[in-house]
């Protein structure tokens, strides 16, 4: 993590705690997809709810499989969890989303410039690019840093009622995962489709 | 020679790509992102032109798998299309994605890399996609025959959501016509 960057004036915040910030304002059933890792974990931990879905693998994908979501269901909100380190795999799902512009599409950056779960590794990206800039260069113009935990509720509000997709970045500490989600695929994939109303309970 | 694709009535049976868009229809599947392929443009060309279809490139095949999953969750089904290169990009998202959580993923493989390739490269990674496939045990078929597409699609795709597990369907150039060494 580069904390030195001059240009940065975004507060160090912790995974937990946000994804804790955005699991208490949801109301109305609203997916969440969190992607590998830490960003999962801390889903699992913040109190599971059968429309979270967790990723097992598939690194990058948490906005692709958002996005289906999303298609899918034009009257729920989505949400998407998604590290820095596993969106710089799928940069180009940026301006697929950019294109098809649903307007039920909340994606969350966790931005540490690390790989915390493999050692704390710096991504390529850690000291010389920044996200969300990217993100608008993709075509999301709904793009922001939070700047604090407030401004992180604010933006999460405001994209609820947004006319497009919104994706909202947050610059994270260092801090692993608070959980450890159950690792078991289909019962994940069968309760949230309970969660979407897909499935009826067996 | 392209035989089938000669006769190119948009979204009607007689042609391969006309079947396929059928098929796909008469089984509520919608949604059909793709990484675009020579040989599947006629058929990316009329799902566009369908209103029913929601169709539209992704960068990566590996997004499209992504999408489609997340869709199927949400209720509505999907399909990607897509040429043998990108298939060899998806050993990693079909053993974590698709097959674990018992995904219904329909895929259509355009196949480079054999009968009359002319690129080296394609002819290799051609060689990579059934060992794949097989060492996964996913169902596959090579379609190279007109007359057996329509059964062989519309069984597949039905065998998929049945039993909740992905399938490829590979487009021969026996069906197709190919892409065409022309230099």
């Amino acid at each position: 993590m580069n904390n030195d960057n001059p240009v940065r004036n975004t507060k160090v915040m912790n995974r937990f705690d946000l994804t804790s910030r955005l699991i208490a304002k949801l109301k109305n059933e609203e997916a969440v997809i969190g992607g590998i890792g830490n960003t999962n974990f801390d889903l699992w931990a913040a109190g599971h709810r059968p429309q979270n879905f967790y990723m097992l693998g598939s690194m990058g994908l948490a906005f692709p499989i958002a996005l289906g979501v999303a298609l899918a269901q034009p009257e729920r909100r989505v949400f998407a969890l998604e590290g820095d380190g596993s969106l710089l795999m799928q940069l180009g799902s940026l301006t697929t989303i950019a294109t098809l512009a649903p307007k039920n599409l909340t994606m969350v950056v966790m931005d540490n410039g690390i790989y915390q779960i493999t050692g704390a590794q710096p991504t390529p990206a850690a000291s010389v690019a920044d996200l969300v800039a990217i993100a608008v260069a993709s075509g999301l113009t709904n793009s922001s840093w939070a700047a604090d935990e407030e401004d992180f509720e604010r933006l999460i509000e405001e994209s609820m009622s947004a006319t497009g997709p919104a994706l909202i970045g947050v610059r994270i500490d260092d801090k692993p995962g608070v959980g450890t989600t159950r690792r078991d695929p289909v019962q994940i994939r069968e309760r949230f489709m309970h969660g979407m109303g897909v499935r009826e309970p067996l | 020679m392209a035989v089938a694709e000669g006769k190119t009535s948009p979204g009607t049976s007689e042609s391969w790509h006309g079947v396929v868009l059928q098929t796909l229809k008469r089984n509520e599947v919608r949604l059909v992102p793709y990484v675009p392929d020579r040989v599947l443009t006629p058929l990316i060309k009329n799902l566009h032109a369908d209103p029913f279809f929601t169709t539209f490139a992704t960068a990566r095949e590996e997004e499209a798998v992504g999408i489609v999953s997340g869709a199927w969750m949400g209720g509505m089904r999907g399909a990607v299309l897509m040429q043998t290169s990108g298939f060899a990009t998806l050993a990693n998202v079909l053993a974590s994605l698709a097959i674990p959580y018992q995904i219904p993923l329909i895929m259509f493989v355009s196949e480079r890399g054999t009968l009359g390739e002319f690129n080296y490269g394609q002819s290799l990674v051609c060689r990579t996609m059934r060992p794949v496939l097989d060492s996964l045990a996913m169902e596959h078929h090579t379609i190279t025959r007109f007359d057996e597409l329509e059964f062989i699609a519309d069984r597949s795709i039905k065998q998929a959501v049945t039993t909740q597990a992905p399938v490829a369907l590979i487009l021969s150039p026996l069906l197709t016509g190919g892409k065409i060494f022309d230099k």
